[in-house]
């Protein structure tokens, strides 16, 4: 106890409190992602209660995954999730101008926003279930339309491509539009009114305000929504999954990567899989990056662009 | 320095706690793969021998059928819990029930799971009997796995024992070697089952045997088919109705043994042509897609427009009668156009159990006492795997069924089930039939072409089976 203390430092607590973060990720997510990457170039399935390998046979299994249909499921699933994420973006940026537009003063904007985040506490696949219910050829919907005379025999949804599309698409939109909606309002809510109060006195009209204003201001929260979804969207399958019984019916045009990836675990097919994860890993890595620098700008204001103009017209005149 | 260790304690009892959470619930709901590594010592137990058996049994099993079964003929049971978890035994020794639905292949993979880790189990926590249905039963059964307990190691002689069963049922129970290796108490000949009130009002009779001259065969079951078409009807609901009748009389298994092959049957593309066929001219119902789904149960309902079901007699009871919305006594069963058999629980001793005895005295008492198998198929109008019995219940008037209108369904049952050709089976037949019903399902609808149909098969189970390089299609 006698040597000098040369004042107190209270970084390493930091460190200390957040090693059981560090220890379980590293256990629970780090190993087993490792261990994708590892068993993707190894043979290793099991056949009935027998287990096969794992033999090491280098690319093999990704070579063969690029011979299968991937491309196409990956097609799928970025029709799918477009069919949902436009109308989601629309409607929740609509949304979220209105609630948070303080003239136009809505009342019960709590209620609204607890009322369009609701579909979303509702499981995915009981979701699923219900609209599977809801649109089967002798089902609800089809007897409301009939009722009504505006169709004369019953729509087979689950059974046309657009149909069965159409609905993950509806699904997914109506799940995640009102959490992208409340992201949306903090974000418009975080824009100084002075800005608002500014345009106005210009004379702005809300259609010039919204595009000139609300919408640049938020773009880091869009740029956060479009990543999200997409990384979201490259995940989707609990929705076509159960809708589709796990099929991608009809001809395998509903089957996400997900649910091809899954398709590979019913035989516990760990090679096969892990190959596919690591080029999910690499597609969700190359579309984020791409979504970022499309959205975030480096150049805000203007101003760099503005300096290099400058610059070349000044080495203009210098000539 | 209080200070100090009072925090690194903190944080060590944080990590302890998060991590301990984590393993216990990585142990129990995933299935640690990992062969016992958290283990304690005393683990491993040999095989209890007479007189010392273990005080559990766990029984593996899909639904509650087999726990009814057990209750009602099994003589040592004492109570079963309210929530039918746990039937206690008079000696004290208790049975526990492990459910998973079959849905989607989730019983496969609880009990998969259970049985690699069989070997480092607890003695209370090995799996004693389990159950398979014959879709999958061969992946069961089968030799070098050696999950399966060959009856003869428990002291049951298949040749005097169950000598009454019906042989088939021994045929699909039996390893590629002949070695029988489980045991069931049900038989599962499928009639077909029709509405009389629709019979009545096309044929002007409702009589199973007059029915029957007309769904005989197939050629005869086509001009009933014309018929009902006449007047509105649909002969069956879905083109998966048809499936069991074809699938069952396929002459080679879908994969020979030790081979990586899938052949597809003649047969099974006879139900395609027939199945296009039959859609086209409108004797199926387009709306209904494949089976156990809504539209299914629905179409039989009283306002459907659908004449006949094939179902066995499991399929009666448990399917039929609660879809039934109207008054008992409004269908009748006949003779299919073609014998076969749908379905079958299979009884497995599991290898390393604990309690060989009781094991063996269940499945006696389950699948080879006469008097307990006429029980159950009074009680529950299963029809039971004993041919003396069977026969008996044919002519006997007190096997009728209210829900049939006092007919008794056992006349038709019987006949199917003696004149059953049971197909070859593989382990991966299960596949095969879910899949290859998927993939021309698209082609019935129309929206891919045959060849198309063929391909998507071909992708699909080689994605189910990553050992399957081929699929060979009749000439």
């Amino acid at each position: 106890m006698k040597t000098k203390r040369k004042g107190v430092s209270y970084a390493k607590w930091g460190y200390i409190f957040i090693i059981p973060f560090f220890l379980i990720f590293f256990i629970f997510s780090m190993i087993p992602m490792v261990d994708t990457v590892r068993y993707s170039f190894f043979e290793y399935y099991r056949s009935g209660i027998k287990e096969i390998g794992p033999n090491f046979i280098g690319i093999e299994n990704y070579k063969s995954l690029l011979d299968s249909d991937m491309i196409k499921y990956a097609g799928n699933t970025l029709i799918m999730w477009i069919i949902g994420f436009v109308p989601q973006i629309v409607i929740a940026l609509l949304l979220a101008s209105w609630f948070a537009d303080v003239r136009l003063k809505i009342r019960g904007e709590r209620f609204f926003k607890a009322v369009i985040y609701l579909p979303n506490l509702i499981m995915a696949s009981a979701f699923a279930m219900l609209f599977f219910t809801m649109f089967s050829t002798n089902g609800p919907v089809n007897s409301i339309l009939m009722s009504l005379g505006w169709i004369k025999s019953p729509i087979d949804f689950m059974g046309s491509v657009l149909g069965t599309r159409s609905l993950v698409g509806f699904m997914n939109f109506l799940m995640w539009f009102g959490n992208t909606t409340i992201m949306l309002m903090a974000a418009i809510m975080g824009i100084s009114t002075d800005i608002f109060e500014a345009s106005d006195l210009d004379g702005c009209n809300s259609i010039q305000r919204f595009f000139y204003i609300t919408l640049p201001m938020i773009r880091p929260i869009l740029a956060y929504t479009l990543i999200t979804s997409i990384i979201g969207g490259l995940q989707m399958f609990d929705v076509p999954q159960i809708l589709t019984n796990g099929k991608g019916n009809p001809d395998r045009t509903s089957m996400t990567l997900i649910m091809f990836l899954n398709s590979h675990l019913k035989s516990k097919n760990y090679g096969m899989a892990g190959a596919l994860s690591v080029f999910l890993f690499i597609i969700s890595g190359i579309l984020c990056f791409v979504a970022y620098r499309i959205t975030n700008d480096s150049d805000p204001d203007g101003s760099k662009a503005a300096a290099k103009r400058k610059k070349k017209e000044e080495r203009k005149r210098r000539k | 320095m209080k200070k100090k260790i009072v925090s690194t304690l903190l944080v060590a009892a944080m990590v302890a706690g998060t991590l301990t959470g984590c393993g216990s619930k990585n142990n129990s709901e995933t299935g640690n793969t990992a062969t016992g590594d958290a283990k304690d010592g005393a683990t491993e137990t040999a095989v209890a021998s007479d007189g010392d058996e273990g005080k559990v049994i766990n029984i593996y099993s899909w639904n509650d059928e087999f726990r009814t079964r057990v209750e009602a003929v099994y003589p040592e049971v004492e109570e079963t819990s309210k929530d039918g978890t746990v039937t206690t035994l008079k000696d004290g020794t208790e049975i526990h029930w492990i459910v998973n639905p079959n849905q989607d292949g989730v019983y496969q993979q609880k009990l998969d799971e259970a049985l690699l880790q069989q070997a480092d189990a607890p003695a209370d926590e090995k799996i004693d009997i389990f159950l398979s249905e014959t879709d999958y039963v061969n992946k069961y059964t089968d030799a070098d796995a050696d999950v399966a307990i060959p009856l003869t190691d428990l002291g049951i002689d298949p040749d005097t024992d169950l000598a009454n069963q019906y042989s088939f049922t021994k045929v699909v129970a039996s390893d590629a070697n002949g070695v029988q290796r489980g045991s069931t108490w049900q038989c599962c000949p499928g009639v077909l089952a029709y509405r009389r009130d629709i019979a009545r009002e096309v044929f002007g009779t409702d009589d199973p045997a007059a029915i029957g001259e007309k769904t005989k065969d197939w050629d005869a079951m086509k001009t009933t088919a014309e018929e009902l078409k006449a007047k509105g009807y649909y002969t069956f609901s879905s083109y998966a109705d048809t499936f069991r009748l074809y699938g069952n009389s396929i002459a080679n298994s879908w994969v020979q043994p030790g081979e990586t092959t899938v052949t597809v049957d003649p047969k099974i593309m006879d139900w395609v042509d027939d199945s296009k066929e039959w859609l086209d001219a409108g004797y199926l119902d387009k709306t209904v897609k494949g089976q156990f789904n809504d539209d299914w149960n629905k179409a039989m309902g009283s306002s459907s427009k659908v004449f006949s079901f094939l179902l066995p007699a499991w399929g009666i009871d448990f399917v039929l009668k609660p879809n039934w919305d109207g008054a008992d006594g409004e269908w009748a069963v006949t003779t299919p156009p073609q014998e076969y058999n749908w379905g079958g629980s299979y009884v497995h001793a599991c290898t390393g159990t604990d309690n060989p005895e009781h094991v063996k005295e269940i499945i006696l008492a389950v699948t080879a006492d006469e008097d307990n198998l006429l029980k159950i198929s009074k009680d529950y109008s299963d029809f039971t795997n004993t041919q003396s019995g069977m026969q008996q219940a044919a002519t006997d008037a007190s096997f009728a069924s209210e829900f049939l209108g006092g007919q008794n369904p056992f006349e038709y049952f019987a006949p199917v089930a003696e004149g059953i050709q049971m197909a070859p089976l593989s382990a991966y037949d299960q596949g095969c039939v879910e899949l290859i019903q998927n993939a021309f399902s698209d082609y019935f609808q129309g929206d891919v072409d045959y060849d198309k149909a063929k391909e998507n098969f071909e992708i699909a189970i080689k994605e189910r089976y990553p050992e399957i390089t081929e699929v060979k299609w009749p000439e």
